[in-house]
């Protein structure tokens, strides 16, 4: 991906060409990682002063996010538990943010694909596990593909508002999923918390080895890495990012773009379905309405923080996981209510989307305007 | 004469349900299809709603008062619909997105400060008994309107004249088709788009009001199942006329009325899918009414969602 900065072009009788073009492509690189990381501790900046307001000490709190989310062994395994869906739950926004989509329905696609998933090990049961766990994650990246993928065909085809759409379909997957856990899928057993049938323990994905980390984790980085070389190392990745900086340019050059959004959708949704297998088989058991716990609208603020790159969407994840994690000790400790989470959440997201508007302002991030002699003149 | 009205029963508890729930989507859509005509969309609605819903809720409690309420609940969204305007106006941020993020913070924020008036009860505003004069008790539920509905159908009325005879409503017009066309007139389209999202801010949060100081009535974290979002799927239905989004209101509030009319008839089977009516309806009404390669009929060419 280094691209040639024009410092290892410029002629070698300057002093040190060599170290300009490294300076040079640091400088590049770096706007994309100074401006949200700014952008998250203003955002922190801002909470502070509402904990303030509030007669609340900000100091207090950071000092138990770090303990609840980060100090620990112990609360590090926590936090790497509650990421694990967040990776998945914000390919289903990334995928499609480069083809400039922005799609925020993924809980839908997450609270059918556990539906499923549950249906699938329950109708098996018996086979081996080895055909049935996979099974269980081929029909929920199915339902998640179809879910999501429709709604980038609808956009392509009719050119029907995606984000709309899929916040809509988001409801309806909901209200599908109740009256599917209520009616044909229940469990006669679950009397106060309609679920379908429990899963057979040989059924459900344990822990890694040697931490109560279970598996969703690693599969949501190979997603992570997966969705990464497809969109900067493959032709379609490529052709994907033409069509989001402009369609009719892509069109011109005769990209499909058609198939492109609803494979990029559909590979999105299928992650999303993923989340929700892994939700059923790792956490829940069975599926209930405990589902729908907003994976995928906290997977929005995880892709838009992490700029729509998937490895990036890595550690916002786990700086995420970790928030909620502490949530419920910031609770306890200092007295404050549950949505405390939520308004930390939604203040990081507005600053990190008001910090959209400094890209390309500062002259440091840009080798070209340099003035202080390294950029020789033309 | 006794209230045995039978299957008739369905249709006439969704008149009222369409009555009783269509108000939130009539003020949404409304205060949405002002913003929208002036070149923005303003997704966080739903925020404001929640928020709104808290506001007039908590002030009630504290006052016994549902209008000062009202007139709280519009101020604080009033002050979104701002911040909204306010962000959108630097370069390069996006309106969709920053919108998603203030539904999300809104229904934090609510949240947050509405914990401690989960329980506590406020009065309601008050409704016109309209079905006086008959027996049926059917009909006199489904004929008792609340004021607020009466204040957002003349507001249908006003914005849709005022749109095209008000100085103001060219104002937000031109800004709406064309940044360089109202720049030439001497308009500052961010000036224009700031007031005329605060104006759609505080109109969500009066529907958000209604939510929770008439139907269903009281606060808590449910309160809203997505008003907020599908009024503005409603503002592209009725294309950013007044009038269409009062209608397209009251369709979608029979829609919305069908699960319960079905219980209150004694079906009990699949009730959870006509829950999802709403949202089917508005999907397949986007579904209908959009069409590739042409620009929709009357809509302002500045908005970024129908580019």
């Amino acid at each position: 991906m280094a691209e040639i900065t024009s410092g290892s072009l410029a002629p070698a009788a300057l002093a040190a060409p060599r170290a300009r073009g490294i300076l040079e492509w640091i400088a590049r690189r770096s706007e994309a990682l100074v401006i949200p990381l700014a952008a998250l501790i203003a955002g922190l900046g801002v909470f502070s002063l509402f904990l303030a307001a509030l007669g609340k000490s900000p100091g207090q709190f950071f000092e138990l996010m770090w303990r609840g989310g980060f100090g620990s062994w112990f609360s590090l395994q926590n936090s790497l538990q509650r990421a694990s869906p967040l990776l998945l739950a914000a390919l289903c926004v990334a995928l499609p943010a480069r083809l400039g989509l922005v799609v925020i329905g993924g809980e839908g696609a997450i609270v059918l694909g556990g539906t499923a998933a549950a249906a699938v090990g329950y109708w098996l049961t018996g086979a081996p596990a080895f055909l049935v766990i996979p099974a269980m994650g081929l029909a929920a990246m199915a339902i998640g593909a179809l879910w999501i993928g429709s709604i980038g065909w609808l956009r392509h085809a009719r050119a029907v508002n995606e984000t709309i759409s899929s916040l809509l379909m988001a409801y309806i997957a909901i209200a599908l999923m109740n009256h599917l856990v209520e009616g044909p899928l229940r469990d006669p057993a679950s009397l106060n918390k309609p679920s379908t049938h429990p899963l057979a323990a040989a059924y459900r994905i344990g822990n890694i080895p040697g931490t109560e980390v279970h598996w969703g984790l690693v599969l949501g980085i190979i997603a992570c890495v997966f969705s990464w070389v497809l969109i900067e190392k493959t032709r379609w990745g490529f052709a994907a990012r033409i069509a989001g900086g402009n369609v009719r340019a892509a069109q011109i050059q005769g990209l499909a773009v058609g198939p492109l959004i609803v494979g990029f959708t559909a590979l999105a949704g299928s992650f999303a379905g993923l989340a929700g297998m892994v939700e059923v088989a790792a956490v829940q058991g069975s599926a209930n309405a405990s589902l729908a716990a907003g994976y995928g609208y906290t997977g929005i603020l995880v892709a838009f923080l992490a700029r729509q790159n998937p490895l990036a969407i890595i550690p916002v994840s786990l700086l995420l996981g970790g928030i909620a994690a502490a949530g419920g000790l910031i609770q306890r400790r200092m007295d404050l209510p549950d949505a405390t989470v939520l308004v930390l959440q939604g203040m990081l997201f507005i600053t990190i989307l008001l910090s959209d508007t400094f890209y390309g302002r500062f002259k440091i991030f840009d080798p070209d305007r340099w003035s202080w002699g390294w950029k020789e003149r033309a | 004469m006794e209230s045995d009205i039978g299957l008739w029963g369905v249709p006439l508890a969704m008149l009222g349900g369409a009555i009783r729930v269509s108000t939130p989507f009539i003020f949404v859509s409304l205060g949405e299809s002002i913003t929208e005509r002036s070149g923005r969309i303003n997704l966080g609605l739903e925020g404001t709603l929640v928020f709104g819903a808290m506001t007039a809720y908590a002030i009630a409690v504290v006052t016994r008062s549902p209008w000062l309420g009202v007139l709280g609940a519009a101020g604080t969204g009033l002050c979104f619909g701002l911040f909204h305007g306010w962000i959108c106006k630097f370069p390069k941020v996006n309106d969709i997105a920053v919108g998603i993020a203030l539904m999300l913070f809104g229904t934090g924020l609510a949240f947050f400060f509405g914990k401690p008036f989960i329980q506590p009860s406020a009065p309601g505003l008050p409704a016109i008994a309209f079905g006086s004069w008959s027996d049926i008790p059917q009909v006199r539920a489904a004929l008792n309107v609340n004021v607020l509905f009466l204040v957002g159908a003349a507001l249908a009325v006003i914005l849709w004249w005022g749109f095209h005879n008000t100085r103001l409503g060219l104002i937000v017009r031109v800004v709406g088709d064309s940044s360089d066309a109202a720049r030439a007139m001497g308009l500052n389209p961010n000036l224009v788009r700031l007031v005329a999202t605060g104006v759609g801010g505080a109109f969500a949060a009066i529907g958000g009001a209604y939510l929770s100081l008439y139907y269903p009535g009281s606060w808590n974290e449910r309160l809203s199942s997505g008003q907020g979002l599908m009024a503005v799927a409603l503002v592209i239905f009725a294309r950013w006329n007044p009038l269409g989004c009062f209608a397209a209101a009251l369709l979608f509030g029979g829609a919305g009325a069908l699960g319960p009319a079905l219980q209150s008839v004694g079906v009990t089977k699949g009730y959870y899918l006509f829950y999802a009516a709403p949202y089917v309806l508005t999907l397949v009404i986007m579904i209908a009414t959009a069409s590739p390669g042409r620009s929709l009929a009357g809509a302002p060419g500045e908005l970024s969602i129908t580019k």
